[in-house]
């Protein structure tokens, strides 16, 4: 009978550990990403990115006809094809980035322009307090407030790891806001519309996800 | 030829490999960046990969209910059993093994475990996506570590089903549900000893 237990044991211990697991701490990963070895974590992401879409299919838009409206609470509406994005003053950044479902990857190194250099021409209204990033992929959509649209590691990106964004991080140009989670960086940005009210709830906020997605202090963790 | 799986505990294999497949080859797409981006019709994957978990475990459900029900709990209580020799046998020192062997036992626990944990792991994804309140904080990360284990474990079990030569012998077992009886009494005495003494 005591040959019994070991086996059944070890199912129960399984099961247990398994269950703990889901609400254990995101460090997990990292522990996760030790194991793995080194070669093939190139190709299986244990620290990596996933790409994450809400549509049929991965956006792939076109250099040539891509354009960026600047709309809303603004003086004057301004629309930016991707040469005059790219002839804005550039920035760059190392920042990591922290998915809302538990994986994060460190130290990506961004390039772009700072949101209060694409606004300038535009020029926001004095009644103007959130930037509303609309995605080519439709419904996609998040709003940022003008504090936090315009912090000092908040960009619109253009380039990742020293090259243009690929399709699947948001070609040509999305929102990089490493503080939230991943969901307030809108990826395939066409559109950002100045609103006068903070009332505007993006595609995950609709399912109940928090609107100021700060990491650690947000979604219940 | 002695008969070593009936029609429910192959039925029972069969249906689990045929989801853990088709899941695993859509899971991968959405879960490895290079694929993902190569693959346009994203939500199609993803419906399919949430399709095949449903179907997977409405299709293990019946084979459980029109099943032979005593036979499968007769299989568990085998499995569950490590007895002395199961476990000097897991222990690298040779050891008469019954009709599944330590290795065998230990695999069946680990994926029988493993199936609940995609199972629970798989749905609070879906749930989560739906309502945060839902969203764990290690959900996704027990989904990738189970999938990541699993993939070594299959390895090795195809390895010893189709390829080693010593073991591939098992396959008709599992497919057509006999085996030879010299090959059973060399790698699992114990078992026909048990059956002579029936």
């Amino acid at each position: 009978m005591e040959d019994r237990t070991l086996g059944r044991t070890a199912f129960l211990g399984l099961v247990g550990a398994g269950v703990a697991g889901l609400f254990l701490g995101r460090d997990a990963l990292g522990l996760l990403g030790k194991v793995v070895p080194n070669g093939v974590e190139s190709i299986v992401p244990t620290g990596g990115w996933r790409i994450y879409t809400i549509g049929s299919s991965i956006p792939r838009l076109d250099p040539k006809t891509y354009r960026l409206t600047i709309g809303g609470a603004v003086e004057r509406p301004v629309t930016y094809t991707l040469a005059d994005l790219r002839s804005l003053p550039r920035a760059e950044q190392v920042s990591d980035f922290h998915c809302v479902t538990g994986w994060r990857v460190e130290d990506v190194h961004w390039g772009g322009v700072r949101l209060r250099d694409v606004l300038a021409e535009a020029g926001l209204r004095p009644s103007a307090k959130t930037l509303r990033f609309v995605s080519a992929e439709v419904p996609y959509d998040d709003t940022l407030t003008l504090p936090q649209a315009f912090g000092r590691d908040v960009l619109l990106a253009l380039d990742m790891d020293g090259e243009p964004l690929s399709h699947g991080h948001g070609y040509p140009a999305r929102v990089v806001m490493p503080r939230m989670y991943g969901y307030k960086s809108v990826k395939w940005v066409t559109r950002i519309e100045a609103r006068t009210t903070y009332t505007d709830l993006g595609y995950w906020e609709q399912n109940g996800y928090d609107k100021d997605a700060w990491i650690g202090a947000s979604n219940g963790f | 030829m002695i008969r070593r799986f009936g029609r429910t505990e192959r039925a029972l294999h069969w249906v689990h490999a045929t989801g853990f497949f088709a899941m695993l080859a859509t899971g991968l797409v959405l879960y490895l960046p290079a694929l993902s981006e190569l693959v346009a019709r994203r939500n199609v994957v993803k419906n399919v990969h949430i399709f095949s978990a449903v179907a997977w475990a409405l299709a293990i459900v019946l084979v459980v209910a029109l099943g032979d029900r005593r036979r499968l709990a007769a299989d568990w209580r085998e499995i569950e059993t490590l007895d002395r020799d199961d476990r000097s046998w897991l222990l690298g020192r040779p050891a008469p093994q019954g009709r599944f062997n330590a290795g065998q036992k230990v695999n069946a626990i680990v994926t029988a475990a493993f199936a609940i944990l995609f199972a629970i792991s798989g749905f609070f994804l879906w749930l989560g996506e739906r309502d945060h309140r839902y969203l764990f904080d290690g959900t996704g990360t027990v989904h990738d570590a189970l999938t990541l284990i699993s993939v070594g474990l299959v390895s090795g079990h195809l390895y010893l089903a189709l390829i080693h030569p010593q073991t591939r012998h098992a396959l008709r077992g599992m497919t057509l549900g006999e085996v030879r009886e010299d090959w059973a009494r060399e790698h699992h005495p114990k078992w026909l000893e048990e059956r002579r003494r029936l």
